[in-house]
């Protein structure tokens, strides 16, 4: 009995939001060992791990700003039509305005502030539905994609594809391919840019006050408002900064692909939620990690990649695979939920009747 | 303003749509005072508490804090901590995914960065000169009820506040932790902060408190010294009533009672998963009986269980001698049982229905799916019943959310009246509705107990209770620990019972 | 003073009558008619033509309206039970469409590609689709009422994979069907003029009725919105009703993929409804109905879905790109939410009245 109250002590110390981190970054490492195992040594090339960060660089920065939206209670769904937009508006403006670098940066920027304030707006100080609002926002950047260019085009503007092309080696990483030729191990911009807003929203949520106050939100809206928090601001910011992530990652997303097309981050939005789900954020808010959100999206570009590996019809499988896991976490957070309900009940029971607690002890693990 | 005053409040007004929760009541709290606030439910206390702490905005009245001429205004949360006044909530508003330090300190800091060593070890410092014995970096959804609620008043107290508003702080915490809370107003009260003390326990007014202000209906009766008001004024001050008045209704319940035939209801070894130790319960035909405890004694809990209204963990029950299974609300509508909850807003109405769906409802839905009312039987039934029990209300189509709590309440006890139960239980019908109601509603319990059925009446105010049951049961800590009845049916009685004490 | 009691009894009528849920699409639908009125009254022209083989056929604008339209409001009446009961939207209705039309050509077709006559009666094949619908609504509903995962996240899972599993059912081939009889049903019964889509919605819509009539459902799904704790202690089983609305969903789902694989006789997994589910929720929004749940009206919503029918065809005639179509439907869903917001409600209905008074003592000073 001692020993079982002591490790159901041990886990109860442990918030909500280590607990959903930790089971996230463990799955992590068991999927990619068996990937090793069973897939061979592919998975333990360097390069490997790095394409899987290239591929997703502009993915990591949308979960960011999908995760804060999340840990605050609300979600946005506007994040792969405003990459779209984003991407097609630079396109548009490198090559047909003979726009520089700098300039779409900034339109890039622009776009997703703008998106983050106007539906912050609305979801914070007209209150709302977040899903509505943010819904509407996806229709209006897919459809104004469309309507600010037809046709999917390749950008040739030579400043931006040098920029495109720049690559990072990273030494001592490098393989020996067939020839026998060593070749370097590298990562684009685009990840430095993805580290770095994982770094910077890290540390922000974690020891900046304001970035308790999402929490606090999440959490329970009516006690942060008691708090002294002031709900309606902090939802607000929570939007603008997903907008404007949302315009980053659109940014990082043009630089991988280095064209612009309506279609471009067709479903963005939902991998991102599942990425930030995966990851360890709660949907009903307060509880989530950027670390877990970054593993989350490493998880998703894993599957894919065993998936491809496999050699099975990488577009199907992809979303069956995804769609099962995301099933699987959010059951988990389902069972997380009640596990605390649980506890709550075995505390009034205990300290009600002490008596009572062998006979519940022998209850307990009939039922584990 | 009066001298040494730290909060002045006057001629304070709010209302909400049907009711006047407030009419021009004034509010003065003076230097190391604690000030009692007391009224009935409904009477305006919870009210004038939101208004001081910008939770609700007031219509009209100035609000005067000391060290500033002006009035001040306090439209959030914020403004309210930022003018000096902190508050303890009954209902726990602490976010339950943060840890325990963070919810001490979050929403009052200054500065960026957050520091969570420094912040720990301060919060250990404040945890433990209160004699919390709690983790500041354990997460607060896993602490109990009772340490959240100290949880909330460290923080309150660490702010350096001029005003403190204890909000029944006291009914989720145990003997030994309101000890060590009033210690620790004592010590507050030196300082020189001046505290608002709500509460439903008397004797804990009598303890700690200077002076007590009176509201009953949204307005103001008055404010007292302590020491010029005993107890029984006290109660008539808040009822609005002098003892003798109420003595009107005290009708001889036992004669109804059916001593013969099987009890109506009889329960054996029931328990729910709601924290009550299991308990026998049995009601006789025409018999009202009470149950009896403190808040949070686990009186609400029994009846649940009696209903299947919680999950049901244990126990055997019989209906007029014959053995029945009830796990769920279904199972007890259809063997006649009929319960009205206590929270009337969250587990009573359907807001946005009307009077007419709301009375038909149960019926309806002990009746089946496949079997509709008609438009015209609805009606009739509505319209019956808004007549037999007075119901105000522009029309059966009318949204029930749109009537006065007395009213709500009236139409769901038509909702219940209409299954014609055998067995009817009421668990706080005349919580925060206005007086007239509760006679009513009373009167209401004495006849359909007349007329044969079983009532389970439930009450906060014991005197409610002693003139309309005829047998209480006493309930301490999720337990029965008596049941009195005939000439044991005294205030005193009730008292010692469910302080343990002896005879 | 007679005339200040008429006037009084007039705004009381014209209040009604804007509090009334069915206003918002019906005033949606005139100022969709009289823009169209305006610019090109050749809108509603209906012309009568023959088909190819020889069959009469009505064509116009408002015949691809009803046409199109249909499939539409029969998720509508689904979406709507939803969105009611569970306080959230199904996001996964287009992929489910793509698993229902697939099990339709899965039975019609066999393992054959292009087979020259059908494997399997019709009913059959749509009663296996409307079997295999029910049961994904029913995954749907066991993680929003017994999982209590919120309907819009829940329903993501479905969404990502629901297209990937349409493909797997036909081993990702594209099975034609070569029978006669199946186009009718998203196209025309040899001698009736108008499209069967429309026959088809009206018999789904007479079905609810006659539901709503003779049972209970329309009370407690939206009792069960309002205030699921009081629900339960009044005899009902909230899960279980939210539950029995995923299902039910479910059915309108494999009408609406009958009617969808029947169009083309093949599918597209890719393609096939894609976006319907926003255009169903715009409809139950459209409708008037509160998108957190509670109250409801389906004929509301069932014009709804028309008046976005309506909507993309007017807009198709102006020669917006189909792409496009979404940025104009977004600005209508944020009007109407921002219409419909209490917080905007209360300010504005501040605001009336501060004129109200204003006049009133402009008024009593003259």
């Amino acid at each position: 009995m001692s020993f079982l109250s002591k490790t159901r002590n041990k886990f109860r110390g442990i918030t909500d939001t280590n607990l959903l981190t930790s089971i996230t970054i463990v799955v992590f490492v068991v999927m990619y060992l068996c990937a090793v195992i069973f897939l061979g040594e592919g998975f333990l090339k360097a390069q490997t791990f790095f394409n899987m960060l290239n591929a997703n660089a502009a993915l990591i920065i949308l979960s960011c700003g999908m995760s804060l939206v999340m840990i605050t209670g609300g979600i946005d769904i506007s994040v792969g039509g405003v990459t779209a937009l984003v991407s097609m508006c630079c396109a548009v403006f490198l090559d047909h305005h003979g726009g520089n670098v700098f300039g779409s940066i900034l339109i890039a920027l622009g776009i997703g502030l703008a998106f983050g304030l106007v539906q912050g707006y609305l979801v914070a100080y007209l209150d709302i539905q977040p899903f509505i609002v943010t819904l509407a926002g996806m229709f209006f950047a897919r459809g104004m994609t469309t309507i600010v260019n037809t046709n999917p085009f390749n950008v040739a503007n030579e400043e931006f594809v040098a920029l495109k092309d720049t690559r990072i080696v990273i030494p001592g990483m490098g393989w020996y391919n067939k020839a026998g030729k060593y070749v370097d191990a590298y990562i684009e911009i685009g990840v430095i840019v993805a580290l770095i807003v994982v770094a910077i929203m890290f540390f922000a949520l974690k020891w900046t006050k304001s970035g308790r106050n999402f929490y606090a939100v999440g959490g329970n809206q009516q006690s942060a408002l008691m708090l002294g928090v002031n709900v309606k601001r902090t939802k607000f910011v929570s939007h603008v900064i997903c907008g404007l992530l949302a315009g980053i990652g659109g940014f990082v997303y043009f630089m991988h692909v280095g064209s612009g097309a309506a279609s471009h981050a067709s479903g963005a939005e939902m991998n991102a939620i599942a990425s930030s789900i995966i990851g360890g954020t709660m949907l009903t808010g307060g509880v989530g990690n950027i670390i877990g959100t970054l593993f989350g999206v490493m998880s998703l570009a894993l599957i894919q990649n065993i998936v491809s590996s496999v050699g099975l019809d990488e577009a199907w499988w992809t979303g069956i695979t995804i769609a099962a896991m995301l099933c699987l976490f959010l059951v988990i957070q389902s069972i997380v939920i009640s596990r605390k309900k649980n506890q709550k009940a075995e505390e009034a029971m205990e300290a009600s009747a002490p008596t009572a607690t062998e006979e519940k002890e022998n209850g307990d693990k009939k039922s584990d | 303003m009066r001298e040494n005053a730290v909060l002045e409040m006057r001629n304070i007004c709010k209302s909400f749509p049907g009711v006047k929760a407030l009419q021009n009541v004034d509010f003065t709290l003076c230097e190391g005072e604690v000030h009692a606030l007391m009224g009935e439910n409904g009477a305006g206390k919870s009210t004038l508490i939101k208004v001081l702490t910008g939770v609700y905005t007031k219509d009209s009245g100035q609000v005067y804090i000391k060290g500033s001429d002006k009035a001040v205004n306090i439209k959030s949360p914020q403004d309210a901590q930022k003018s000096g006044i902190s508050t303890v909530y009954q209902e726990i508003t602490l976010c339950p995914n943060l840890t325990v330090a963070e919810n001490i300190y979050i929403g009052r800091e200054k500065g960026m960065l957050l520091n969570w060593k420094k912040r720990n070890a301060e919060a250990e410092k404040v945890l433990s000169s209160l004699g919390i014995n709690v983790k500041p970096t354990q997460q607060l959804a896993s602490c109990s009820i009772a340490v959240q609620q100290m949880v909330a008043i460290a923080r309150a107290v660490d702010m350096e506040c001029k005003v403190l508003i204890l909000d029944e702080p006291t009914s989720s915490l145990d003997e030994s932790e309101v000890a060590k809370l009033f210690t620790l107003m004592r010590q507050l009260k030196a300082r020189g902060v001046g505290i608002i003390f709500v509460t439903h326990f008397l004797d804990q007014v009598y303890e700690i408190c200077d002076k007590i202000t009176v509201l009953r209906d949204g307005t103001l009766v008055g404010e007292y010294e302590i020491s010029e008001l005993p107890r029984v004024q006290l109660v008539s001050k808040m009822l609005g009533k002098e003892l003798d008045d109420m003595s009107d209704i005290k009708g001889d319940s036992t004669a109804s009672i059916d001593m013969e035939s099987a009890p109506v209801f009889e329960g054996e070894g029931l328990v729910s998963d709601q924290g009550i130790k299991p308990f026998d319960f049995h009601i006789r035909k025409g018999e009202v009986n009470g149950f009896t405890g403190l808040l949070g004694s686990g009186r609400s809990e029994c009846v649940r269980t009696i209903f299947g209204a919680d999950r049901i963990l244990g126990g055997k029950v019989k209906m007029n001698g014959k053995s029945v299974k009830i796990t769920k609300p279904i199972d007890a509508m259809k063997n006649g049982i009929a319960y009205l909850s206590e929270d009337r807003k969250r587990d009573g109405i359907v807001g946005d229905l009307s009077v007419r769906e709301n009375i038909i409802l149960a019926l309806q839905v002990k009746k089946g799916f496949f079997k509709p009312f008609t438009k015209a039987q609805a009606n009739k039934f509505a319209e019956e019943y808004i007549k037999l029990l007075d119901i105000k209300t522009a029309s059966a189509n009318t949204p029930i959310k749109s009537l006065s709590g007395g009213n709500q309440q009236k139409v769901l006890i038509a909702r219940w009246l209409l299954t014609h139960p055998e067995y009817l239980i009421l668990d706080e019908p005349t919580r925060g509705i206005d007086v007239g109601t509760k006679i009513d509603i009373q009167k209401l319990v004495l006849k359909l107990a007349s007329e044969g059925m079983s009532v389970t009446f439930i009450s906060s105010e014991t005197d409610e209770m002693l003139r309309t049951c005829s047998r209480l049961v006493v309930m301490r800590d999720g337990k029965v620990v008596g049941e009195l009845s005939g000439e044991d049916l005294t205030q005193n009685k009730i008292m010692s019972t469910i302080a343990g004490g002896e005879e | 003073m007679s005339t200040k009691a008429q006037k009084s009894s007039a705004l009381d009528i014209l209040k009604k009558i804007l509090s009334n849920q069915i206003f918002i699409p019906i005033s949606a639908l005139l100022i969709l008619t009289i823009v169209n009125l305006i610019v090109d009254p050749s809108f509603f022209e209906i012309s009568l033509g023959y088909s190819s083989d020889g069959n009469p056929v009505l064509s116009g604008y408002l015949m691809t309206i009803i046409d199109y339209g249909s499939e539409l409001a029969i998720l509508a009446i689904g979406m709507t039970l939803v969105t009611a009961a569970s306080g959230g939207q199904d996001i996964s209705v287009g992929a489910a469409i793509a698993i229902a039309g697939s099990v339709i050509l899965r039975v019609l077709c066999g393992t054959e590609t292009s087979p020259e006559t059908i494997q399997a009666p019709i009913i059959v094949a749509f009663l296996v689709s409307v079997l295999v619908a029910m049961a994904f609504g029913a995954f749907n509903g066991v993680l929003v009422a017994y999982f209590r995962i919120q309907p819009m996240v829940a329903t993501l899972i479905l969404f990502t994979a629901g297209r990937s599993i349409a493909a797997w059912i036909n081993n990702n081939q594209l099975p034609i069907v070569n029978d006669e009889t199946f186009t009718y049903f998203g196209g025309f019964i040899p001698g009736i003029p108008i499209p069967t889509p429309f026959f088809i919605a009206i018999a789904c819509i007479i079905v609810t009725a006659l539901v709503l009539k003779f049972t209970n459902l329309g009370l407690y799904v939206q009792s069960v919105g309002i205030n699921e704790q009081s629900s339960r202690l009044n005899g009902l089983n909230p899960k279980f009703i939210k539950f029995i609305t995923f299902v039910i969903l479910g059915i309108c789902v494999a009408v609406a993929g009958l009617i969808k694989v029947s169009r083309l006789s093949t599918i597209n997994y890719s393609v096939i409804a894609k976006d319907i589910e926003m255009d169903a929720i715009l409809a139950v929004a459209l409708g008037g109905n509160v998108l957190s749940g509670g109250k409801f009206s389906i004929t509301s919503s069932i014009l709804g879905a028309y008046v976005i029918q309506f909507l993309t065809t007017t807009l198709y005639k102006f020669e917006v790109q189909s792409a496009a179509l979404s940025a104009y439907k977004a600005i209508v869903v944020i009007i109407l939410v921002v219409i419909s917001a209490p917080v905007v409600r209360e300010k504005a209905s501040a605001i009336w009245k501060k004129l109200v008074n204003k006049k009133a003592a402009a008024k009593q000073a003259g």
